[in-house]
């Protein structure tokens, strides 16, 4: 790992250990709430990926992409087919492609919920923005070491 | 409001189309930054601006009460804001090894297709 | 009818298959296909006779939703048209399966000459002048691979593009005036057109749709000074010549020239035009032809001959003279058919291109020597040949023309002259005579295959000929009717008695043999002709290539000078020159200046923002270029926030961060700046990016004075909670209302990512290597 990026600061490397997570779940938190309140897939795609930059920084790429789990890519393709699943079930209802299907489920605990196909779809934007903005910063970051 | 924020559409696109023409890719690039800044700008200057008036569904309400800002812009910019990313991303990284075939921050050096 | 027309494309697409499959017997095989046609067209012979107007129309759906129908006519000419076109081509396609026996591409051939050949039989039976339009391409294109058939010989390659040039560029022009006509005559079908002849012939377009669809005919038909490129398409395999260069494809143009004359035809500017231009093809043709020595091109030269002929006829616009067009037509099929594929056995087996070449050769060819025989007669028009009917109804019919009567007939006696000395060159001068030394010696009479059309052709000019009141009664006259607009009375014999026209006939057949003795000093004496050779159309074919050519390169470079700001330059004085000038001359744009209402901080804000940006474009530091742009970015999002727009807001601050980081990741590898520009350029630069600040803010104002329809927002506001079940409304526009629009918005992120991805990864791999 080469130094010119990377910033060799212990209290930085300390709290990105801890901000990763927490900037994760509340980004799963804003995707999650954002089609009540402002937030959404693009947003909480955004702050993953920021996330995952700020780890990147704070140590190395290495341990960002190890703590990604995933290859960059294959969030990107993942995130397509879930968008394009997203409009299918309209056309076997007859539908339009991508006209939103809603199925009301009542739970014990969480109480009336509604589910449908556009928070599919929003999760498969979470996920392109997720990979696309990673798979640009870490080829960069690696083709800078 | 409007006419201000018409004058600042105008200044960013000036700033943007000077640094476009200069003969530094840096430069550029930095255009192209301010560019698409300036016309996310116009797009939701265009729409109509209300303060604090967020296109919001009340909870338990079916529509907003009174008059919100325009979400169509809104969607349209948000959208436009991270495909600007990616672009500008591609743009950065195609300069990027234009320079490294070229070895100049010189436009003028790329005119030919051949070197 | 549908099928008829449209089996040719559909045999063409599986004839490679068959053609691998039925090895040496494809050629008979595939003749099949235009034998049954001409059964089939040949069937229309009673229905035609009982039509109501001489006509038949045939309507299919073709786009039911638009109204938009394919609509065939079948009248005379149409049906002689496509029993030629079908006849012949039978006869071809079988001839080439022998011709072309071996020849790798052979397969290809059967698939461009059953295509040509289904594209000129919709040319002729379509009733829509657009379809009539497109299949008129079809003959180009098909005609220009056909040309073009020995694709590795460069001459052949050049030939053929001239021939596509001249022929489409002269469709465009065909384009333009059909579509003239159908904006006049108010319907694009034919067959309602043809009864509306005086609101074109009295319509102020009328001169304009007159010479454009004439440049189209013109051109196809090797109209002079279009007629260089029919010569050098000689370069095509024989069988190719005989069916399009004589029998169909040129004939495209005189057949349009036929139908139209109805509408088009009868005034003075009509028969100037036509009766001109055909007089002097004709001449040129034969002239041209008897200079030649090489066997396709005499055929060639006296193919313009007889296209100029055929113009000049439809020109004259009598009675007599469509009769004899028609008949001329007929009888010109038949013997230019027989002879080019005569052409071709002295070339398979003799391996003579030219007749100076030649000469002696009726021992080994008996056969081919008689059948020449009959079809030169035809073409010098001697009795009882049908060659000579339509000769001497065409001194009949130049004769009493209403107008350019005497020039007219002195150009048809001099190139009768003409005809028969090339007459006699193509039946007699290889044939009889000492034998000459021919590149090859021929073992053997040629084949069936190759010999059945010069056979059937060549004595069906003798049978009408004999009977000629076999064909007058029937479509020889509908063909004439057709093209007239009314009935004629026809009186097709082969003996007239002594008159003018015989006496004419008489001279024209011993002065023309006088010439074809003295053929070489004929053509010593007017070797003088070069010259117009350096000068003629050709040459100015050329030249206007050239020049094409070298004002491409000039405009590119002029335009595609390689320097990106200025392109930018070009691009931005011109919008900003046309926006401003559209804006204050073209409407009435009332800017609202108004400055109230503006908050402390928001001004602040707005500040701040400008001078980031003064700061970013005049710093020399790259690092405070950057700082800046995000400090523009910031100043952006705090707009977004402050005028309700929380999630841009949030979005325009996280991707400013990204954004920062990944420049600060890429730029420091760039070197600094270096201030490359001088002073005086920077100015210049400065007042243009000002003037399209200005232009940019002043569009804004006059944008926000002006609305042309209402807003959709209301609808998404209304119903994002209702249908959409979100209160978000931007993210239920998002991933609800605009799903696809999204989708489209994150493949292009996905590739731009991946583009990034694909570029670095390269990287790495040159330098590995």
């Amino acid at each position: 790992m080469s130094p010119q990026f990377t910033l060799q600061s212990l209290i930085l490397r300390t709290a990105a250990h801890f901000l990763l997570p927490l900037l994760l779940i509340f980004s799963v938190f804003l995707l999650l709430r954002g089609h009540n309140e402002p937030g959404g897939g693009f947003i909480a795609g955004l702050v993953a990926a920021s996330a995952v930059a700020l780890y990147m920084f704070a140590l190395d790429i290495r341990s960002a992409k190890r703590v990604l789990r995933f290859e960059p890519r294959d969030l990107l393709g993942w995130g397509l087919l879930f968008g394009v699943i997203s409009g299918v079930p309209a056309v076997f209802m007859g539908q339009p492609f991508f006209t939103s299907q809603w199925l009301e489920l009542t739970l014990p605990v969480l109480g009336e919920l509604k589910v449908g196909t556009p928070l599919l779809f929003d999760i498969g934007v979470y996920l392109v923005v997720i990979g696309g903005v990673l798979l640009i910063l870490l080829s960069l970051a690696e083709a800078e070491e | 409001m409007e006419t201000l924020m018409a004058f600042t559409v105008g200044g960013l696109f000036a700033a943007a189309i000077y640094m476009m023409l200069r003969r530094s890719i840096v430069k550029l690039v930095i255009g192209l930054v301010l560019l698409s800044n300036a016309a996310n700008l116009l797009l939701f200057t265009q729409a109509g601006l209300l303060r604090g008036a967020p296109p919001l569904v009340p909870e338990g309400a079916m529509q907003p009460t009174g008059v919100v800002a325009d979400p169509l812009a809104q969607a349209l910019i948000l959208t436009a804001i991270v495909i600007g990313f990616g672009v500008l991303a591609f743009a950065v990284v195609l300069i990027h090894r234009a320079y490294e075939v070229v070895q100049a921050d010189d436009m003028d050096q790329m005119k030919d297709t051949d070197t | 009818m549908l099928l008829a027309v449209l089996s040719g494309f559909l045999i063409a697409a599986v004839a490679p298959w068959a053609h691998r499959g039925l090895g040496r017997h494809s050629g008979w095989a595939l003749a099949a296909l235009p034998a049954v046609l001409f059964i089939y067209f040949a069937s229309f012979l009673p229905a035609l006779r009982e039509a109501d107007g001489g006509r038949i129309i045939m309507e299919y759906d073709w786009i039911p939703s638009l109204g938009i129908q394919l609509t065939f006519l079948v009248d005379g000419l149409s049906l002689l048209f496509a029993l030629l076109i079908s006849g012949i081509g039978f006869f071809v396609v079988a001839y080439a399966g022998r011709y072309l026996e071996g020849h790798r591409d052979l397969g290809r051939f059967y698939v461009l000459i059953l295509a040509f050949m289904a594209s000129m039989l919709g040319l002729v039976l379509s009733s829509n002048l657009i379809s009539l339009f497109v299949f008129w391409e079809l003959t180009s294109i098909t005609s220009y691979l056909l040309i073009g058939y020995n694709h590795e010989d460069a001459k052949a390659r050049k030939s053929a593009l001239q021939g596509l040039f001249v022929t489409v560029a002269g469709g465009l022009a065909l384009l333009t005036g059909l579509v003239m006509m159908a904006l006049v005559g108010g319907s694009y079908e034919l067959h309602e057109l043809l009864t509306s002849g005086d609101i074109f012939r009295d319509h102020d377009w009328y001169l304009a749709i007159l010479l454009l669809v004439l440049l189209g005919c013109f051109t196809k038909s090797a109209q002079y000074p279009f007629h260089f490129w029919l010569p050098n398409a000689m370069a095509a395999p024989t069988p190719v010549s005989a069916y399009l260069h004589s029998a169909t494809m040129v004939k495209a143009g005189v057949y349009l020239m036929a139908r139209l004359n109805p509408s088009l035809g009868g005034t003075e500017a009509w028969m100037l035009l036509l009766g001109l231009f055909g007089a002097v093809t004709m001449f040129a043709g034969i002239f041209l032809s008897l200079r030649s020595t090489g066997v396709k091109q005499v055929l060639a030269y006296s193919t313009v001959m007889a296209l100029g002929t055929l113009t000049m006829l439809i020109g004259v616009g009598t009675e007599n003279a469509m009769l004899a067009a028609m008949a001329f037509l007929l009888a010109h099929s038949l013997y230019k058919g027989a002879l080019f594929l005569v052409a071709g056995i002295l070339d398979h087996e003799a391996g003579c291109k030219d007749f100076l070449q030649t000469g002696g050769l009726r021992r080994a060819l008996p056969v081919t020597t008689v059948f020449a025989g009959l079809a030169a007669l035809s073409l010098a028009g001697v009795l009882p040949m049908f060659g000579f009917v339509a000769k001497e109804l065409l001194f009949e019919a130049v004769l009493e023309a209403p107008a350019l009567a005497g020039l007219l007939s002195v150009f048809a006696v001099v190139s009768a002259v003409m005809v028969v000395a090339v007459a006699a060159i193509v039946g007699i001068r290889p044939w009889y005579g000492p034998r000459a030394d021919t590149p090859k010696i021929p073992a053997h009479e040629a084949p069936p295959a190759l010999l059945a059309g010069p056979v059937v052709l060549a004595s069906l000019g003798l049978l009408f000929g004999l009977g000629a009141g076999l064909v007058d009664q029937g479509l020889i006259a509908w063909a004439a009717a057709a093209v007239y607009g009314a009935p004629v009375s026809p009186y097709l014999s082969l003996w007239h008695g002594f008159n003018l026209p015989l006496l004419l006939s008489g001279v024209s057949l011993a002065l023309g043999l006088l010439l074809y003795l003295n053929w070489e000093r004929f053509r010593r004496f007017t070797g003088f002709m070069e010259v117009v050779n350096r000068y003629g159309p050709e040459a100015a074919y050329e030249k206007t290539m050239a020049g094409m050519v070298w004002l491409s390169e000039w405009q590119t470079r002029v335009l595609q000078n390689g320097y990106l700001r200025y392109y930018l330059l070009t691009i931005l004085i011109s919008t900003v020159g046309l926006v401003m000038v559209t804006l204050f001359t073209r409407t009435h744009v009332h800017i609202d200046l108004d400055l109230s209402g503006i908050l402390v901080h928001e001004a602040f804000i707005v500040a701040v923002l400008l001078m980031a940006a003064l700061v970013s474009v005049t710093t020399r530091s790259r690092l405070g270029a950057v700082a800046s742009l995000g400090a523009v970015g910031f100043c952006v999002a705090l707009i977004y926030v402050l005028f309700s727009a929380a999630d841009v807001g949030i979005t325009q601050v996280l991707v400013e961060t990204l954004t920062v980081i990944m420049l600060v990741l890429v730029l420091f590898r760039l070197p600094g700046f270096l201030g490359l520009t001088p002073m005086v350029l920077r100015i210049r630069d400065a007042v243009i990016a000002l003037a399209v600040g200005a232009m940019m803010a002043v569009l804004k104002l006059a944008a926000s004075t002006t609305r042309y329809a209402d807003s959709i927002s209301e609808y998404f506001i209304q119903e994002s909670q209702p249908s959409g079940y979100g209160r978000n409304i931007v993210n239920v526009i998002l991933v609800d209302f605009r799903a696809l629009d999204t989708l489209g918005e994150i493949v292009v992120l996905a590739l731009a990512a991946v583009g990034v991805y694909a570029m670095i990864k390269f990287r790495a791999e040159d330098r590995r290597r």
